[in-house]
This record gives structure tokens, C-alpha cells and sequence, in this order.
């Protein structure tokens, strides 16, 4: 069963004896596909899914059949030059031969002279133009985040066709087993068929949203890989990088899209900081607290380019910047300051205020309120978070909104209140660091209580 | 993981005349690049003017000597780099092997150390005179 594999890799004999060289050469050659997988996946499985009609399980069938070839011959006689056509033109011919079979057994005429055109009177050595790939994993980009979908299991499909994951890299980092990894994406394709979502670039009307659900997608795996929320772990690296590289691929696919500028922007920017979330011990570092000079500034710098992308874009359409673009501003804001002590918080705070009005949240009421009592003074700032409690009773057991009020409480000097709200804090936290982090705060602030 | 491709073009005798390529090669370099920067891939690249116009700082007997360009007895030149960020060095491989190098040239590719990878004593000895403030209260 293709789904729940990874990479199938050639079938060898039991007890067959390998000469330790040759074994090595192999498993090197093994890799090499494997590169080569990650890097034409897309547009492989992009390509075919428009020659198939849409039919996406079809088309990485196709995909996987000329990958399971590649994995035979690749170790003798080497990687060829053009991977990618070579792909291609494999997974053709076999959709081809698996076709004139199957007209052997059937004799459903109809049927099969509708299904061969696209397949087989492609002459064999067409070239494809690269606008039109582009179009195509464009295209399956929109298929795989199609809101008929699930969160989940947009996610699942879009690291599998278009990240190039085996379906274990997914379910390793979404903590669940392979098997219901395997159903998940089995699901979406079964979902998308029989919603019967065409294999298209959605109208230009249509297509501004269509990329906001891409970019949503993509925001939520460089999430999950940014702040684990769950179990044990902070962080996972690899998670982040594959939402950078889709970050990247969409931005080439959209260069007229300030929001995707905009989302390419936070995540270059928020991934600067990685390497100073955790602290000697394993501990999380809170952002102002980090080492600066443990900050990518080639990221930064990235991520500060792309932002200016956005806002020239905006501009010249004579909007304002979006949500991700704000997001993306604020930022820029901290990695702009060589010192925290520097940070531009009155500006930190108006750019909440203006991505409040865009999207409002109680993550971004807190944050504007922090923001405020930065730039203004503790007092300011518990004003701002007592009115939202104020309105939003239910905010009561959402996390943030004791650990914030509890900083601003200990700023004031009113420490067995501030003690009181961040063990509450503490006792709503999402993973076991987090936890301890505010039990460490309390602690502190009992401490000076006394 | 990041690695930097580095160029090493295959010209035997440096001159600036011979070392700015020409308008097609220069089209099918800015194709492969904007290849690398659509896959998501490329991080960073500079191309570096020609090695007549350097100098060489060489070290011996606790000396700096300082030779100008163009460096006729140099086995290898640099002609410029890559940086991208790739799942593994297969990977990189595949894509310095994309390149439209001429004949004799070769592409070094050579894995970027992170901070991550050096073991605590030496992360500390490389930090800078910041010393991390105490734990504030904001996040």
C-alpha cells in the first residue's frame, strides 16, 4: 500500500551479500534521489495532476511508480542530467503503457479515448514552458489548501505534494503514527475527489483568497515548528525551514501578492531569532531577553527586504499593508533595535493598533497592550488588559491574558496579585517549559512580595 | 541545513578581460539563480570582480605578506558563492550540479557551521560582551 510507505526502495533478495562498497555507493544513490524527490516533487506531481484531470491520488500514484523506477536504476547508471524530465517522461510513459493495458482487459472506448489525449499524444520530448509549471504547482498549491478541506489535512497534503515529505516525516512532526498520517492525506484526496475540486487556478476574482488559505497553511506549519503546542519540545527547526522554503516558492509563484511579501517577511524575520529561543540550560529565552548577537542577520535582512517588497506592493496598489505585512513590521521593529532598550515601542503599539482594526484578536489586544505599557508605563498598559477581561469574560482561562497581567502587575510593585496571576498563568501553560518559565516568575515575585 | 556552493572557474590566465563573462553566459547564470531563488532555496550569492584587481595576505614566520593580483602560481580561484539551505548535502550537490558552469570549472560545496554545532565551552568563548540581561517581564 503506496500511502502508508516511505520512499519504497528496491526490492532486494533476504541474505542477499552486498560488498561494503557497493552497499555504500547505493545508499548514496538512494539519497541522491531522495535530493532530487524533494526538489521536483511539485512540479511533478503538478504536471501530471493537470494531464490526469485533477485527480491528485492518480497523479502521485504516476509520480511514485517513476520515483520507484528512479530508486532501480539511478545507483547504476548514475543521476541523470535533467531529473526532472526524466521523472516526467517516466511517470508518462508508464500512465501510458498502464492505459493501453487496461484498453486490453476493458473495452471501454469511451472512456479511455477521453483519458489518453492529454497522456499520450504529448509528443514525447515536449517541452513544457516554465510559466506553465509554474502554473501548475501554483494550481496544486490552491488544490491542496482548498478550504473544502480540513486545517489538518490541508496541512498533511501540502507538505506531502508539495514539500515532498514522506507521509513518516509529517506524522514525526505532527507527533501522531504513520498510519494516521497515511488516512489523513488518504481522506483529503478522497475529500477533494469527491467535492470534485478541478485541478485549476482559481478565477482572478477568486484568487486573492484562494492564496490568503495558502498563505494561512503555510503560516500554520512554520507555527507548529516555531512554538510547539504541545509535549516536551519548543521548537522544530526542520518544520520552520519547510514553511520558509514554501514561503519562498509561493512568493516566486505570486511576486504581485504584497501579503505573501508580507508572510515571506514574518517568517525570515521570527526565524532570525531561532537560535536564541533556548537558553545554556534547554530554557526558552523570552524575546527581550535574547542575545542579540545570536540573531541571523542574513534572515533579517531577508526578511526586512521582503517586508519593504510588501510595503512598495501595497503602495503602488494604493492599499494599506495586510495583516501578515503588519505582523511582519513589528518585527522588523525588534530587529531593528541593537539592544532591547532601544526597541521602537511607540510604534510597536501603533502597528497593533492598526493590525486590531484589521484583525482583532485577544493575542493582539494583549501584545498592543504590552506594547503600550512599554512605550507608556506599566499603568497604561493593565488599563488596556483589564478593559479586554472586561469584555471578553471567556479570556479568563485563555493563557496569556494572567501571564501578561501578571508582568505588569509585578512592574507596578503589586507582587502577591502579580504572584497569584502567574501561577494561575502557569497552570493554563501549553507545554512543560512554558510552565516552568511562570512558575519561575511566580516564584519571583512572591519572593519580593514578602 | 546550509551550505555554500563556491565557484571555482577554470581560467588559466587572469586578466579583467577574461574574467567578466560574457552576455550569455551572464543570462544563463541569472536563469540558474533566479531557478535557485523560485525553489525556495537561495539564501544569499555574490559574484567577486577578478582576483587581478586583489591582493593575497600570506602568513609566515608570524608575518603577514601582502601579494598583489593576478595570482599566476594559484591552483584554484574563486570566482564567487551560494549560500542555500538545503535538507542535506545530496541535496545541495544536486543543485550546485544545476549550474551552467563551463567546462573545467568546479563548484565546492562546503556545509555552513551553526552556532549549534560547536559544543558549549566553544558557543561561549565566540560570544560577543553581551552579557544576557536578567530575566524582564515582557514578552
Amino acid at each position: 500500500m503506496r500511502e502508508g510507505s516511505s520512499y519504497p526502495s528496491a526490492a532486494r533478495p533476504a541474505g542477499a551479500v552486498r560488498p561494503a562498497g557497493k552497499a555504500r555507493r547505493t545508499q548514496a544513490a538512494e539519497r541522491a534521489v531522495e535530493a532530487v524527490w524533494r526538489i521536483e516533487a511539485a512540479r511533478l506531481i503538478g504536471r501530471l495532476a493537470r494531464m490526469v484531470g485533477g485527480d491528485l491520488g492518480l497523479a502521485e500514484d504516476m509520480a511514485q511508480d517513476a520515483l520507484v523506477i528512479a530508486l532501480e536504476r539511478w545507483p547504476q547508471s548514475g543521476v541523470p542530467e535533467n531529473p526532472g524530465a526524466w521523472l516526467m517522461a517516466t511517470a508518462k510513459n508508464r500512465a501510458i503503457d498502464q492505459l493501453r493495458r487496461r484498453r486490453r482487459l476493458e473495452s471501454k472506448q469511451e472512456q479511455l479515448a477521453h483519458e489518453l489525449p492529454s497522456a499520450a499524444n504529448e509528443p514525447a520530448d515536449e517541452s513544457v514552458s516554465e510559466e506553465e509549471i509554474e502554473d501548475d504547482v501554483l494550481a496544486l498549491m490552491c488544490v491542496t489548501c482548498h478550504p473544502v478541506l480540513s486545517t489538518e489535512a490541508r496541512v498533511a497534503l501540502t507538505l506531502r505534494m508539495l514539500g515532498g515529505l514522506t507521509t513518516r516525516e509529517i506524522a514525526r512532526a505532527y507527533l501522531v503514527s504513520d498510519a494516521t498520517m497515511s488516512q489523513r492525506i488518504v481522506r483529503a484526496k478522497r475529500t477533494l475527489a469527491e467535492a470534485q475540486v478541478p485541478f485549476e487556478l482559481p478565477e482572478v476574482s477568486e484568487l486573492g483568497a484562494r492564496i490568503g488559505s495558502v498563505c494561512e497553511v503555510v503560516y500554520l506549519v512554520f507555527n507548529e515548528g516555531y512554538a510547539a503546542s504541545g509535549g516536551e519540545e519548543w521548537m522544530r527547526p526542520e518544520l520552520c525551514r519547510e514553511a520558509l522554503r514554501l514561503g519562498r516558492i509561493l512568493v516566486g509563484l505570486t511576486p504581485a501578492e504584497s501579503e505573501v511579501h508580507g508572510l515571506l517577511a514574518l517568517m525570515e524575520i521570527q526565524m532570525s531569532r531561532f537560535g536564541a529561543r533556548i537558553g545554556p540550560a534547554g530554557e526558552p529565552v523570552l524575546l527581550l531577553d535574547q542575545d542579540r548577537t545570536r540573531w541571523d542577520r542574513l534572515l533579517a535582512g531577508r526578511g526586512l527586504a521582503a517586508l519593504a517588497r510588501a510595503q512598495a506592493l501595497a503602495r503602488a496598489a494604493g492599499e494599506a499593508i495586510g495583516p501578515y505585512a503588519l505582523q511582519a513590521a513589528i518585527a522588523a521593529c525588534h530587529a531593528r533595535a541593537r539592544t532591547s532598550a532601544e526597541t521602537d515601542w511607540e510604534r510597536i503599539a501603533a502597528l497593533y493598533e492598526a493590525l486590531a482594526q484589521l484583525a482583532p484578536s485577544p493575542v493582539v489586544e494583549l501584545n498592543r497592550a504590552v506594547a503600550v505599557a512599554m512605550a507608556f508605563g506599566p499603568q497604561a498598559g493593565l488599563a488596556l488588559v483589564d478593559a479586554l477581561a472586561a469584555a471578553t469574560p471567556a479570556l479568563r482561562d485563555y493563557r496569556l491574558l494572567p501571564s501578561v497581567r501578571g508582568d505588569l502587575l509585578a512592574r507596578l510593585g503589586r507582587h502577591a496579585e502579580a504572584h497569584a496571576e502567574l501561577e494561575r498563568a502557569a497552570s493554563l501553560a501549553h507545554n512543560a517549559r512554558e510552565r516552568r518559565l511562570l512558575l519561575d516568575r511566580a516564584a519571583a515575585c512572591a519572593w519580593l512580595s514578602q | 541545513m546550509r551550505f555554500m556552493m563556491i565557484m571555482l572557474p577554470n581560467i588559466p590566465n587572469v586578466e579583467e578581460a577574461n574574467w567578466t563573462p560574457d552576455a550569455e553566459a551572464v543570462a544563463a547564470m541569472g536563469k540558474y539563480n533566479e531557478e535557485l531563488a523560485k525553489a525556495g532555496v537561495l539564501l544569499a550569492l555574490d559574484g567577486l570582480q577578478s582576483p587581478a584587481e586583489g591582493a593575497r595576505v600570506s602568513f609566515a614566520g608570524g608575518n603577514a605578506s601582502v601579494t598583489d593580483g593576478p595570482f599566476a602560481e594559484a591552483k584554484e580561484l574563486i570566482g564567487g558563492y551560494w549560500m542555500i539551505e538545503a535538507a542535506s548535502k545530496e541535496e545541495a550537490v544536486q543543485w550546485a550540479s544545476r549550474c551552467p558552469a563551463a567546462d573545467g570549472d568546479t563548484i565546492e560545496v562546503r556545509r555552513v557551521y551553526e552556532l549549534a554545532d560547536f559544543p558549549p565551552e566553544v558557543q561561549e568563548a565566540g560570544r560577543l560582551s553581551q552579557e544576557p540581561p536578567a530575566q524582564t517581564s515582557a514578552s
